[in-house]
């Protein structure tokens, strides 16, 4: 039989622990495809985040380090300062990256450090079982907001990929979705596109990619592609938020 | 070779990079803000990586980035920065990245003040972070010691993969001594790391890593630390003692106070009045045997701990003597220097 489709071999053979439906597995399964693409498997360095992406060490295979809650991009920047030649890439959810890590986001971005950004927008804190995140939508049940995210009580939802975009630096920041396979594919070409950047000495990437959470959205598989598409992505628009790029070409 | 006239931090700055360190990320805090600004200029000249963070959290965690990616890396601050730092020193205890932090202590809790204290010793020795864990600490009471121990702390964190810290105080930090700078260490002759994630180049790859989730994995874990502490203890304990074969009364204090306190024992003796000294150089592992051995001698009849501070490292100075012989206490605090006189006049109280 003719062999079609095979698992990347930038993914180990270890049995994801994601909740049926989560489509964390879709982003690994992108990021490992475009560093095993672009050949840079043997000089990349992951760091893993706090939170349900807790273990991306045992699903990279390549080396990989495990940051303390929300550090993973000053870990990166100590990584990538001394190793310039290696591919220095972050994995981080949005308690970790927009919440507790919200200082050393701004900062690695306003550096400009040369490394790229997978961020895992899912407007729930998910491993510590649906807490209220930055980026919970209005409205939208936790279970330290029972009765929906309200303005009085919490404040806004944070838009990372606009308020990044306000800095210098950042060379490119996109927001994508993984809610169908017409979005999924768009996913794997910005991701793709923020490995390249770095390998271009280019610096500061950051994907930021919508999944869902149905265990914590009590939600089927289903309803949570749909919430995606039919609520999340009006709080979080789907777009390039700046490509320096398009400077360079003018 | 000749001696030179070196600021503390300068002397600190200089041992790390003639010994490898190839990294540097901190925060700036006063009484150590000269350590950043010459690594910021030095580092630079020979290759090496400088950031100036945005936080002390921010530095530390630059230092497990490129501490366990294998390069010589070293943070400094004081007292609040490194109580900043202490959720990043747990996790690279853990995940047991070699590295050195200098701590220039000032005078706390709180922001407390700027002037120097020791009140930081529980913190450096008894785990200022979460979980079990323990640092090496080096304690200089020289700008001569300050440099030699933070070269001599690069060896012994690789060795071992445990984090190393330098507990000086701003009497370190801020004074000018003559300094006999050892000699640049060729790269080369460091042991390349097996364990570092540098890229997997066709190797397995590596994970750094203080997660284990399955309780056995983590007490096995904790079980390995603890034998490589043991190992240190036996391995790699440091102290000075002066006088105490016939002494009386036994004076021990560490850091900078310890040279006052040598002092007071040479006025003390002049004066007819048998005194010796004990100066531990390593905080931890404590030189428990050489408390316990003076404790045993029928001449000494007391023991005083000199401290700026409230009386720290006294508990373990009680805990070695283990009520063999009174142990008393005379300290300074708030960022006040206790002055030779007043341990003389302590000294004599003690004895009567």
């Amino acid at each position: 039989m003719k062999k079609v489709f095979e698992k990347t071999k930038m993914l180990t053979d270890n049995v994801m622990h994601y909740c049926p439906g989560c489509t964390h597995g879709i982003v690994h399964r992108l990021i490992a495809e475009s560093i095993e693409e672009l050949g840079v498997g043997d000089i990349s360095i992951g760091i893993a985040p706090v939170g349900c992406a807790v273990f991306a060490y045992n699903y990279f295979n390549c080396d990989m380090q495990e940051a303390s809650h929300g550090r993973a991009p000053a870990v990166a920047t100590g990584i990538k300062r001394c190793l310039k030649d290696k591919i220095v890439f972050v994995y981080q959810g949005d308690g970790d990256l927009a919440s507790i890590g919200l200082a050393e986001t701004v900062h690695a971005a306003a550096r400009g450090e040369n490394i790229t950004i997978i961020f895992i927008n899912n407007s729930i804190y998910g491993m510590t079982g649906g807490q209220m995140a930055p980026t919970t939508l209005l409205g939208q049940k936790a279970t330290t907001c029972q009765s929906g995210r309200t303005v009085e009580a919490n404040g806004y939802p944070i838009r990372m990929c606009e308020m990044l975009a306000t800095l210098d630096a950042p060379y490119y920041i996109e927001r994508v979705s993984t809610h169908d396979v017409k979005h999924v594919l768009q996913a794997k070409r910005a991701i793709k596109k923020a490995f390249e950047n770095q390998i271009n000495n280019k610096g500061y990437s950051i994907i930021e990619v919508l999944v869902t959470c149905p265990t914590n959205w009590k939600m089927t598989p289903e309803q949570a592609l749909k919430q995606i598409e039919n609520e999340t992505i009006k709080t979080f628009p789907l777009g390039v938020f700046k490509d320096r790029s398009k400077e360079e070409t003018l | 070779m000749s001696k030179i006239l070196l600021h503390g931090t300068e002397a600190i700055c200089e041992g790390a990079l003639r010994n490898g360190c190839r990294a540097f990320f901190g925060y700036p805090i006063t009484p150590q803000n000269e350590v950043p600004e010459y690594m910021s200029v030095e580092l630079p000249k020979i290759g090496g990586a400088f950031v100036q963070a945005e936080s002390e959290v921010s530095a530390i965690n630059m230092v497990y980035g490129s501490a366990g990616a294998g390069i010589r890396s070293m943070t400094s601050s004081s007292s609040p920065g490194i109580s900043l730092k202490q959720e990043g020193i747990s996790y690279i205890a853990g995940a047991e990245i070699p590295c050195v932090i200098v701590n220039v202590v000032r005078a706390g809790p709180g922001l407390g003040g700027i002037q120097p204290s020791q009140g930081d010793y529980f913190q450096a020795v008894k785990g200022g972070g979460h979980g079990d864990y323990k640092l090496i600490v080096y304690a200089p009471s020289s700008v001569q010691e300050a440099c030699d121990y933070t070269y001599k702390a690069f060896d012994v964190s690789d060795k071992y993969r445990v984090p190393v810290m330098i507990l000086a105080d701003g009497m370190i930090g801020q004074m000018m001594e003559a300094v006999e700078l050892p000699p640049m260490r060729d790269l080369k002759t460091i042991a390349k790391k097996e364990w570092a994630t540098d890229g997997r180049s066709g190797k397995d790859r590596r994970i750094i890593n203080s997660l284990r989730i399955n309780p056995d994995d983590l007490e096995n874990h904790l079980n390995k630390m603890y034998k490589k502490y043991a190992e240190i203890e036996k391995q790699e304990t440091l102290f000075e003692e002066y006088l105490t074969e016939d002494a009386e009364i036994v004076i021990t204090a560490y850091g900078t106070v310890g040279r006052i306190c040598k002092s007071v024992v040479d006025t003390l003796r002049e004066e007819g009045i048998k005194a010796g000294f004990i100066r531990p150089i390593t905080v931890y592992p404590f030189p428990t045997e050489v408390f316990q051995r003076v404790a045993s001698y029928s001449c000494v009849k007391k023991f005083l701990t000199v401290e700026l501070s409230m009386g720290q490292m006294i508990e373990d100075v009680r805990l070695a003597v283990n009520g063999k012989k009174p142990v008393l206490f005379y300290g300074r605090s708030g960022g006040n220097i206790t002055s030779e006189e007043e341990i003389a006049v302590a000294a004599k109280e003690a004895l009567k």
